[in-house]
């Protein structure tokens, strides 16, 4: 494969700091000009996806672009880089800002909350966070980033300022931080000590496959303190954060929790497999089988306890935490289609996620309903939403025409370059389980009649600033499967 | 004349002490001008003499106080002043800790020592000239004549406060006289060995005569290290410390807690280097095999007594005996990179400190306590104040661009090239301590949920308090300046964190420490 073309250009950058302006607008704005503030994040959303999606021809006719923002150690530059995959996660996270700025207009004002300058601003702040993963060429730039996302998001998880608050951004910083500085610092000090005499760049381009230096041992410790280093990715046994987060207003659950954040984490356990082992050292090193087990095992009993949780963001908490799974096996896979699949789960699943998010959202908005079991009837209230939140189980189940089939696809496909007949079987019955703990919503919503003595003749649909986002993103995932070209050209998988 | 900048740094403080107590008799508002302008010469003149070592061949600039020498052997019998680089860079820091102190003094020191200021002022200068003396000087009985000169202005500066502060100080006297005699003994032990006092003097003849093995040295090595432990508040001989600074009024705490330990470590560092020499420091003696244990012993006391403190001043006095271990711990792993590590952080402790005191200052003015139940609701009542703050508590936990994180990496770094995994895994445990003392700030100061856990509002983000309590009331900006100054600095240190570890590679240059990496 020839080197590709390197164009140095300071877009990258610019996506990145859009938000921080955004920042400053928001605040300046603040609770007194509330049309104004959320204007301005409106805007700040657009130009960040009109950024992102400007480097999209040139990267897909397969150039690369970098810009240098700074020397962190003599070595070790702070290197922004738009490569196919890490655009394919930038792509899909601002323009999900987008329709999530839309819904949290609708979704905040119509609950009276408290506090919306501050949960705009660090929305922003998050969202430069993850251009910032998505862009980043180096280790360290990452493990910059991932940080700066864990701390801007706590304000958003603890929103309610209360008890269950304290508790969730306990749980949620603990583990996230926890993992990090304990689990992933070391390692990254290892590799930064021990590779190349200390001259490592840490870089993901120039550095593949350098670990193939260390013993074996070396190799699996390290590859298990990056798993599980990167907890945002929600691997068990280190996945109670994400329930924990889910006491955050629903869009911050849409956009951070099915997105953003979680797909963060992914995305840099992709990194490390895809980029920094590569995939010749890690299909002979004897460690990945384990990574691949355990991400079998999180797929398989997170859909079983989702099958169990009648709270239904619980619900689709622990259905995200499954499907971050198939990502993390995905990449373990160690071979070229299934990291193509991995990455194209991380859109794909983006996409159905954050509809049914936002359906939960809506309802919750329009009638105040938290628990599956409440749901009776309720699809004849609000039609579009529960035909939306059917459109993503389908997606996120797997079925065509929808975009999740394409990644299961890939990932089954990979699975079999590996010759893991094994793994086929688990994403076959994990469907299975997809199936049971999503489909009856839907259908309790549309087909179960309403529960008589109840006064919920009142119940309509949700504000349109709530049904209008979440109906584009249900159309949004029968568009990734007819128009899937050039997102498999940007996993890199384009057949 | 090359060196000349040397005597400024002197001259500017003590000029500005003796006019700052003579002010006393005309008006007493004086003194806050003539410490600032004393300040802003010696910092311009520390600055210029870090200048000249950078840009000299032989990176390091020296001055004879008062010319004042005999060419006897090794070296002259006056007391010479020498400058390297990394005396340049710790003598920046108190210089600089110094002036944005005394420029943020103003309000507190009327506030809480009215009628005094300008012997507070004469102290204080005198108490900066005491600590950028100790950083710079190439004599080891000077040495002792600055550190003692140090103590006893700060005596009187935490004797000044509080009625508890004299217990307090009585405490910080024994304890500090201790450290002191022990390191004046050594001292005289090495006199007597080598018939010098100039540091490079006693190395030159150590290395000379071949005194490695000598019991004498051994004996002397001991006396000076214990010494130097006890005044930099090493576990167990913290003691004095987290009283002294509690019960001592706002800026003096602010001054000394930066300041103090993180000097004494830089007087170990150049003990071990300069003056023992690290062939005889590491090699000959058995303090590399346990003084690690120690290290981890110490932080995770320190860790644990932070924890249990529900006074931000106090929990911070814990917080400096835990980062004194780290920077022990840097120096006794014995490779190139802890020592980075260990100098790195007493630059970006001394930084990161100062932010959190300043910040405490603030705190303490606006709600009168520091007590964990007193701070609710402080984001909307002074923001900027606590992004200030905060930004020194990341930068403690070791969050990335702050300088905390870079030393943090350089000491896991060089714990890991000696295979020191003990104290790699109490870093870790003590980071993981100082994440739940920080974030259990934030939440007492965002939710509004009690200790116990139950809700003090009525939801909706309703904080339990009244809307006089809320309204916004930004600090002064005499003090609010200051600490956003150094809370800029915690950053851009960490964002230029190489440029300050060329200089301290450069110094380290002239010794020989095992890198590890030899592939």
């Amino acid at each position: 494969m020839s080197a590709p073309l390197i164009i140095e250009d300071i877009r990258p950058l610019l996506a990145l700091i859009a938000p921080w302006f955004g920042l400053v607008g928001i605040m300046w704005a603040g609770e007194k000009r509330a049309n104004l503030r959320e204007s301005i994040t409106f805007i700040t959303a657009s130009v960040q996806a009109a950024l992102v999606l400007s480097m999209l021809p040139i990267v897909l006719s397969g150039a690369i672009l970098e810009f240098h923002i700074w020397q962190i150690f003599s070595y070790v530059p702070m290197l922004l880089r738009v490569d196919g995959p890490g655009l394919l996660f930038a792509c899909v996270a601002s323009i999900l800002w987008i329709a999530t700025t839309l819904y949290s207009v609708g979704y905040m004002r119509g609950l009276h909350e408290h506090a919306q300058t501050r949960f705009y601003s660090f929305f922003a702040l998050s969202l430069s966070a993850t251009m910032g993963v998505a862009f980043s060429a180096n280790l360290l730039t990452i493990y910059f980033f991932y940080e700066m996302l864990s701390v801007s998001t706590f304000p958003l998880v603890t929103h309610m300022q209360d008890k269950d608050a304290r508790t969730g951004g306990r749980t949620y910083l603990g583990y996230l931080l926890f993992t990090s500085l304990c689990l992933l610092l070391p390692a990254l000090s290892w590799c930064y000590v021990w590779l190349d005499g200390g001259q490592m760049t840490m870089d993901f381009m120039a550095d593949t496959g350098k670990v193939g230096h260390f013993s074996e041992t070396t190799q699996i410790v390290l590859l298990f303190l990056f798993t599980y280093g990167f907890a945002k990715s929600g691997l068990m046994p280190f996945h109670s954060w994400l329930p924990g987060a889910m006491v955050a207003p629903t869009p911050v659950s849409a956009l951070l929790h099915a997105v953003a954040v979680v797909k963060v984490g992914v995305f840099c356990v992709y990194r490390i497999y895809a980029d920094v082992y590569g995939v010749e050292v890690l299909s002979q090193m004897g460690g990945e089988e384990w990574i691949m087990i355990i991400a079998s095992g999180t797929i398989l009993i997170s859909s079983l306890i989702a099958l169990s949780q009648d709270n239904l963001k619980r619900r689709l908490a622990f259905s995200t935490i499954g499907q971050l799974g198939y990502i993390a096996l995905g990449a373990a896979i160690a071979t070229d289609r299934g990291q193509g699949g991995a990455v194209l789960h991380i859109a794909m699943h983006a996409c159905g996620k954050i509809t049914l998010f936002f359906c939960a959202g809506a309802i919750f908005v329009a009638s105040g309903k938290k628990y599956v079991s409440q749901l009776r009837g309720i699809g004849r209230r609000m039609p579009i939403t529960m035909g939306a939140f059917m459109i993503g189980s389908l997606s996120v189940i797997g079925l065509p025409p929808l975009g999740g089939f394409i990644s299961k696809w890939y990932l089954a496909l990979g699975a079999l370059d590996r010759d893991a007949t094994w793994v086929v079987v688990v994403l076959l019955i994990s469907s299975l389980l997809n199936v049971f703990y999503l489909l009856p919503v839907a259908v309790t919503a549309f087909f179960r009649s309403e529960d008589t003595e109840e006064d919920d003749a009142s119940i309509k649909e949700a504000p349109w600033p709530c049904v209008v986002p979440l109906a584009c993103t249900a159309l949004g995932c029968f568009a990734m499967f007819f128009w899937s070209d050039s997102l498999l050209k940007l996993a890199g998988v384009s057949p | 004349m090359m060196g000349d900048a040397i005597a400024w740094i002197f001259i500017f403080p003590l000029l500005g002490s003796v006019l700052a107590a003579l002010s006393g008799f005309v008006n007493r508002k004086l003194a806050y001008p003539i410490s600032v302008i004393s300040m802003v010469g010696a910092f311009g003149a520390g600055v210029e003499t870090l200048l000249q070592a950078i840009n000299s061949s032989t990176h390091e600039v020296s001055y004879i106080l008062g010319g004042w020498t005999l060419d006897l052997f090794p070296r002259g019998v006056g007391i010479e002043f020498r400058v390297d680089i990394l005396a340049g860079l710790i003598s920046i820091i108190v210089l600089g800790v110094g002036l944005i102190v005394t420029i943020y003094s103003k309000l507190a020191v009327e506030d809480e020592t009215p009628n005094k200021e300008s012997i507070y002022y004469s102290l204080m200068l005198l108490q900066i000239t005491g600590l950028a003396g100790i950083c710079m000087t190439g004599d080891a009985f000077n040495l002792y004549v600055l550190i003692e000169v140090a103590a006893l202005t700060g005596y009187g500066l935490i004797a000044i406060g509080s009625n508890r502060a004299a217990a307090a100080t009585f405490n910080y006297l024994i304890l500090g006289t201790i450290g002191a005699s022990l390191y004046l003994l050594g001292v005289g032990y090495l006199y007597i060995k080598t018939g010098t006092l100039n540091m490079i003097g006693i190395r030159e003849v150590i290395e000379a005569n071949g005194l490695a093995d000598s019991a004498t040295m051994q004996v002397a090595f001991v006396l000076v290290g214990v010494g130097i432990l006890i005044k930099m508040a090493f576990f167990p001989f913290h003691v004095w410390l987290p009283n002294a600074y509690c019960n001592a009024p706002t800026t003096t705490s602010c001054l000394l807690a930066p300041l103090v330990t993180k000097v004494m470590i830089y007087v170990m560092i150049r003990m071990l280097l300069s003056v023992f020499g690290v062939e005889f420091s590491f090699e000959s003696t058995i303090w590399v095999n346990w003084m690690p244990w120690l290290v981890v012993v110490a932080i995770i006391c320190a860790a644990f007594m932070a924890l249990a403190q529900r006074e931000i001043k106090r929990m911070l006095a814990y917080l400096i005996v835990a980062e004194v271990g780290y920077m022990v711990g840097g120096i006794w792993i014995y490779n190139y990179y802890g020592m980075i590590g260990s100098i790195f952080h007493i630059i970006s402790d001394a930084c990161m400190t100062l932010c959190l005191f300043l910040g405490t200052g603030i705190i303490l003015r606006a709600c009168k306590t520091t007590h964990f139940d007193g701070l609710r609701g402080l984001f909307s009542k002074m923001p900027l104040t606590m992004i200030g703050f905060f930004i020194g508590g990341f930068s403690i936990i070791g969050l990335p661009p702050t300088c905390g994180f870079f030393s943090k990496w350089y000491l896991i770094t060089g714990g890991m090239v000696s295979e020191r995994w003990e104290y790699m895994v109490v870093l870790m445990f003590s980071t993981m301590v100082m994440v739940v003392l920080f974030f259990r700030l934030i939440e007492r100061i965002h939710l509004a949920v009690s200790e116990s856990g139950e809700n003090l509002g009525k939801g909706h983000g309703d904080l339990g308090l009244s809307k006089e309590q809320t309204r916004f009331n930004e600090a002064p900006l005499v003090m609010l300046i200051p600490l956003l100054v150094s809370a800029s600095c915690v950053i851009l240190i960490g964002i230029y964190n190489q440029e300050v570890v060329n200089q301290i590679e450069i110094f380290l240059q002239d010794y020989d420490l095992p890198t590890g990496v030899d592939h």
